[in-house]
Parts: structure tokens; C-alpha cells; sequence
């Protein structure tokens, strides 16, 4: 049951809305290689937007690009129906776009808290002079955005290591900070870049239920990479599936998987 | 057992983020800041007030400025005397010009100036890092020092080219002298620590709240830091803004409250690596350290040169200046291997430790 803006409501009553972000014609270079190669594609309001593909199909680079850490050489980036300008990374995360990374990016200096605390740094307004007094304005802020992180590290059950450092967690609790610091930034669109890659089958399935609940609860829209076939095929609406920078399927989890070119080039492939 | 935690729960946010969480380092800080208010003054000798109690806040305040800029900011600097330096400076031209200026205030707005060329000179970060930014601060220091000598506007033609403290009073002090021959030791001691308590308050502040967890994030990682939305060029430059304000008023009360008088080569490269050893040995990324790390660095001579004349074993200065250098040669090696946290970490440990007490964990 498809809206004239291609809206509708899923089998299990998630609402998928307009088009949020599309991505038009985009090819990136590095040197001579073709990171990626004109590939289109859109996000939908409200959707899990799997990315799959084999190792080096680009599929780091598409998010970089979404983030504004790599400019492509061609091709544009549409954010709420208008050309986005040319921004720097911080300007496009100030847009409400929040990430994870492929390599956990923790700040390793700091308490677990403190992490998830600098994904709320983008909606602390208080100047330099009200934080150094601190009563009043800035001691309000840091209240009030506390309260806001302890909803996250609570909604995580990340609260036991609240106040450890996260140099000494193991791998697949920083995964988890990450994504706690990247929910705290109460983003509108989350990237996600293999959330899942190299936890055991119980974090797995703790990760898989964290990002629905996410989607479902706050309505956030997510841009997954991921490498677990069993995985995408659960959690997301649509996969883009890309290959030596190339982008070779498009669709439903369902239509990606009878694709013969994916079969071929990607599903026949042992990982 | 001493520092025993059971039963401390925090149930609003505002305890849990209040400054001592813990009961028993809320009354460390009372007990010493009542030593440094109260008692210390009152029983020093002048040599006391001169050799260690005001050279150690001094030091500790320039070693605060640089912890906010290496140690939390991430960013490397071997300018730290020459950022000292234009605080004076900036404070001498300020009371010569407007004599009818409170002298502390004009300490408290020397910072100014040298914040103000600590990011200029800080521009280099957005683009260097590490080790090639540490080279381009010490450009800085030559540059800047250089400039103490040549400008001699700075010194008011003086023939000697030293800049000298003036006899001046001010309102802080109830109207007593607070610089120059005819201030007392017990005068400066107490403005030195009013400003160094201030300011230390100050930075607490910062490095605590938003500004303290950018920093940390740039320090730590900065293209991640960009991606969750730091503007980096701003954390950075606000880093050697604050840095270099902190470190100008200290260079300001460094020669306004104490020596008295002050060449350029004062500020040279030797007193920005005895900031830097202050910050490494007490610990870079911490408030406390600087101020242990500068009890050490002022202190250990201090008692090598008295402790053994004291016991009837005399050591000849030449010597005391060679083991003083050996040691603290040896505790920079140390720290840099063994404990990178600095002296501030052991104090930690040590406290962990008498939390559990007499239980290993
Ligand atoms: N910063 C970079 N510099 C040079 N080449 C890069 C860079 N980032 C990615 N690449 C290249 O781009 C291609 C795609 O990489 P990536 O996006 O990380 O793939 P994926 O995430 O799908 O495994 C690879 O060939 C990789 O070597
Ligand atoms: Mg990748």
C-alpha cells in the first residue's frame, strides 16, 4: 500500500516515510582506484537501509561520504529534498546524522559516560564564560543532558560501567558505548558501519534487538553496513548491495536475494 | 577502610557531578586549602615564602595553563615561557600606561594578551600535529623572545632592557603594596594564591563540563571527534586561548609577586621544559598534578640545599645543582615509562587502595 511520495506502513506497522536522503550519481576516487563508481540510491524516512557487499566494495566509503568525510568527485548528496553544500564533517553531524565505525572510534581517555556525554556536545549551547562559572546555565545543561545520556546508557544496559574507562572494556561493550554515543546525539539519520563484525552470536543478537528498538521506538532511520547475510536479511526494509564500487542490486531483502548478479557476485562468495 | 565509600549513594545527578563526589577528598581539599589560607602564611619565613610557598603556586598555575593545552587538548608546546613572557610584558606596558590601574587587575588582564597570541600561534595545530606542532611552538618561543629583546618599547627603553615591578598597592590587598621593593612576602602570598585558587576553580570548571569532554575527544581522537560534531578548529584554538591566558597571568605574576624584575632570556627554553616536567610529573590531563608535580620540581632543591646542611653534611651548590638535575632527569624517564599519568595516578592509586583497606580489593 504505496502513497503517492512512496510512503507506507510496514508488514510489522512501522511507518516508512518520504525520501530523507538520496545520494545521486556518486563516484569517488582514490588515485586511480574507483572507490565508488556513479552508484544512486536513496533513505527513506523511518527505513533500515542495509549496505552489503564484499570487503572493499566501498561500502566505508558510501557512509564517509554520507558524513562528509570524503567529497566525491561527482555526483551530490540530497538531505530533505535539497543539494546539500559542500560541509564539513561536523557541520553535517550538527544536521542530526549520527554514526558508528568500522573500527570502534571510542575517545580511549575517557570514562564510558564522558563518551556518550560528547554525543550531546552538538545540543550544548552554554558559552566559555558560563561553563567556567558553572553554577546556573552550564551546571543546568550538563543536568539536563546527563539525564538524557542516563536514558540511553539505561535503554544499552551499558549502566554497570557507567563510570570505567572504556580503554580496558572488551570489544564488544565499546561496540555498544559507540552506539550509545552515537543514540545520544538523538540523530535522525544513524549510520551504522558493521555494528556486528566480530561479536559473538549473543552480542549479535542483542545488537540486532538494540537496533530495532531503536528504529521502533524512536523512529530513527538507520544506514546499516553489514556482513552477516542472516542478519540484513532480519532486520532491514531495503539492501543497496555494491561490488568493486559498483552498485549491483537494489530492492526488499527478498528481491536482492533472487538477483542473479548478487548471487553470483556476492551470496556464492564464501566470507 | 579511611576512605571508605559504603553508604556515599548520589541520587541526583547534580551529586554525582558535583566536584568531590567522595567525602573524604572533599575534606583533603578543605584541609589543604585551610593549610594554604590559613596556617602556611602565618608561620612561613620569608625564606619559606620566597624559595617554596610562592614559586610553587606560580609554577603550578603555568603548569595548569599547559596541562589545559597538552594534557587535555592533546596539543603539544614547548612555548610555555614565552607565553609567560608576554603575559608579563603585556602586564608592564598596562601599568605604564595606565598607572592609575589596580595592578591585579591588570595581571588578570595581561592573560588576555597572551591568549590572544597563544592562538595565533596555535593556528598551526589545525593543520600539524605531534611532533611538528611541538617544533612549531618552540619557533614560537625563539620568535617570541627574540622580540623581548629587540622591542624595546616593551621595556620602556629601559638601558638594561629588564623590565622592573613598580612599588604599587592595590584594592585586593586593602591598599598595601602588592609589587616592587616595598611589598611584603605575606601580601604577594596571598594575591598569588587568590588568583592561582581562581583560576584553578575556573579550569576545574572547563575541563569538567562541554569544553573539558571536547578537548578530551580532540586529544584522544580527533576525526571521530569531527564526526560527532566538533568543530575542530574551535576546540583547538579555544585549548591554546585558555592555555595562554592562564599561562600569561602566571608569567605576569611570575615577575610582578615575585622575582620582582625580569630579563627576556628569563623566558627562555629552560623555564618552558621546567613547566613541561612539572605537567609530565604530575600528570598530564589532571588538576592536582601540576600542583605536586610543582612541589617537587621547587621543592627538591630546596631540600637538597638544606636537609644535609641541616644534618652537619653540607653539599657544595655545584653539586646540589647536578644531583638536582639527575633526579629529576631520572623521574621524567620514569613517568614517561612506567606511569605516563604522573605523580596525580599514584596519588589515585594510593586512594583506591585506602578505599579498600586493609582489603586487597
Ligand atoms: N582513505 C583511503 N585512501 C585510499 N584508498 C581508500 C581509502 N579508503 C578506502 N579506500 C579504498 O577504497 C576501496 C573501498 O574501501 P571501503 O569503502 O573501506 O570498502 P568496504 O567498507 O566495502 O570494505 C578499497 O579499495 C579501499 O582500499
Ligand atoms: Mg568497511
Amino acid at each position: 500500500m504505496k502513497d503517492t511520495d512512496g510512503s507506507y506502513i510496514t508488514e510489522d506497522g512501522r511507518k516508512i516515510g518520504g525520501v530523507v536522503m538520496e545520494m545521486k550519481n556518486i563516484t569517488l576516487k582514490f588515485g586511480g582506484v574507483n572507490a565508488i563508481s556513479d552508484i544512486s540510491f536513496d533513505i527513506r524516512e523511518g527505513e533500515i537501509r542495509a549496505i552489503i557487499g564484499p570487503n572493499g566494495a566501498g561500502k566505508s566509503s558510501m557512509l564517509n561520504v554520507i558524513s562528509g568525510f570524503y567529497i566525491p568527485q561527482e555526483g551530490e548528496v540530497w538531505f530533505h529534498g535539497k543539494p546539500r553544500p559542500q560541509m564539513k564533517p561536523y557541520e553535517v553531524a550538527r544536521q542530526g546524522i549520527a554514526r558508528t565505525f568500522q573500527n570502534i572510534a571510542l575517545f580511549e581517555g575517557m570514562s564510558v559516560l564522558d563518551n556518550v556525554m560528547t554525543g550531546r556536545l552538538t545540543h550544548m549551547k552554554s558559552g566559555l564564560f558560563a561553563q567556567a562559572i558553572w553554577k546556573g546555565r552550564a551546571e543546568k545543561e550538563e543536568i539536563a543532558n546527563r539525564e538524557i545520556v542516563e536514558k540511553v546508557i539505561d535503554f544499552l544496559e551499558i549502566q554497570a560501567i557507567r563510570k570505567t574507562p572504556v580503554a580496558g572494556l572488551p570489544y564488544g561493550l565499546k561496540k555498544r558505548v559507540e552506539l550509545a554515543r552515537a543514540l545520544a546525539a538523538e540523530p535522525r539519520l544513524l549510520l551504522l558501519d558493521e555494528p556486528m563484525a566480530g561479536m559473538n552470536v549473543e552480542e549479535k543478537e542483542d545488537m540486532c534487538r538494540f537496533i530495532l528498538d531503536v528504529n521502533d521506538e524512536f523512529g530513527t532511520t538507520i544506514a546499516l553496513i553489514e556482513h552477516d547475510m542472516g542478519v540484513v536479511m532480519d532486520l532491514s526494509d531495503r539492501v543497496v548491495v555494491m561490488d568493486y564500487g559498483k552498485k549491483i542490486g537494489d530492492g526488499t531483502p527478498e528481491e536482492v536475494r533472487a538477483n542473479q548478479e548478487v548471487i553470483d557476485a556476492y551470496l556464492g562468495v564464501q566470507h | 577502610m579511611f576512605y571508605r565509600t559504603a553508604g556515599q549513594f548520589k541520587t541526583t545527578y547534580r551529586d554525582d557531578q558535583a566536584l568531590f563526589p567522595i567525602r573524604q577528598d572533599a575534606v583533603l581539599v578543605a584541609v589543604i586549602l585551610i593549610l594554604a589560607w590559613a596556617v602556611f602564611p602565618f608561620i612561613a619565613t620569608e625564606f619559606a615564602f620566597q624559595t617554596l610557598l610562592i614559586p610553587i603556586l606560580i609554577y603550578s598555575l603555568a603548569a595548569l595553563g599547559l596541562n589545559v593545552l597538552t594534557g587535555y587538548a592533546g596539543q603539544l608546546s614547548l612555548g610555555t615561557a614565552a607565553f609567560m613572557g608576554v603575559g608579563a610584558y603585556a602586564c608592564y606596558k598596562m601599568l605604564t600606561i595606565m598607572p592609575w590601574l589596580d595592578p591585579i587587575v591588570a595581571i588578570l588582564l595581561s592573560g588576555f594578551f597572551s591568549a590572544g597570541v597563544g592562538v595565533m600561534f596555535g593556528i598551526p595545530s589545525l593543520r600539524i600535529k605531534g611532533f611538528y606542532l611541538a617544533i612549531a611552538t618552540l619557533a614560537a618561543q625563539f620568535f617570541l623572545v627574540w622580540l623581548f629583546e629587540k622591542w624595546a618599547w616593551l621595556y620602556n627603553y629601559n638601558a638594561s632592557g629588564a623590565i622592573q615591578a613598580p612599588n604599587i598597592t592595590s584594592v585586593f590587598s586593602g591598599g598595601t603594596y602588592v609589587s616592587g621593593p616595598l611589598a611584603t612576602s605575606f601580601t604577594q602570598y596571598y594575591m598569588v594564591l587568590g588568583i592561582t585558587t581562581l583560576l584553578t576553580i575556573l579550569t576545574i570548571n572547563l575541563t569538567r563540563g562541554t569544553l573539558g569532554r571536547t578537548w578530551k575527544a580532540t586529544r584522544d581522537m580527533d576525526f571521530a571527534a569531527e564526526l560527532i560534531g566538533i568543530n575542530l578548529m574551535r576546540s583547538k584554538l579555544s585549548a591554546f586561548a585558555v592555555s595562554s591566558y592562564i599561562v600569561g597571568v602566571a608569567g605576569a605574576l611570575f615577575v610582578f609577586m615575585w622575582r620582582g624584575a625580569a630579563e627576556p632570556n628569563l623566558f627562555d627554553i629552560p623555564l618552558s621544559f621546567t613547566i613541561l616536567f612539572i605537567a609530565i610529573i604530575g600528570g598530564l590531563g589532571s588538576i592536582l598534578g601540576n600542583y605536586l608535580g610543582a612541589i617537587l620540581i621547587v621543592g627538591l632543591p630546596v631540600v637538597l640545599n638544606t636537609v644535609p646542611a641541616a644534618l652537619g653534611l653540607p653539599l657544595e651548590s655545584a653539586f646540589v645543582e647536578h644531583l638536582n638535575l639527575m633526579i629529576v632527569g631520572g623521574l621524567i624517564i620514569f613517568f614517561l615509562i612506567v606511569e605516563p599519568h604522573g605523580l596525580a595516578r599514584l596519588w589515585g592509586l594510593a586512594r583506591q587502595k585506602l578505599i579498600v583497606w586493609p582489603f586487597p580489593y
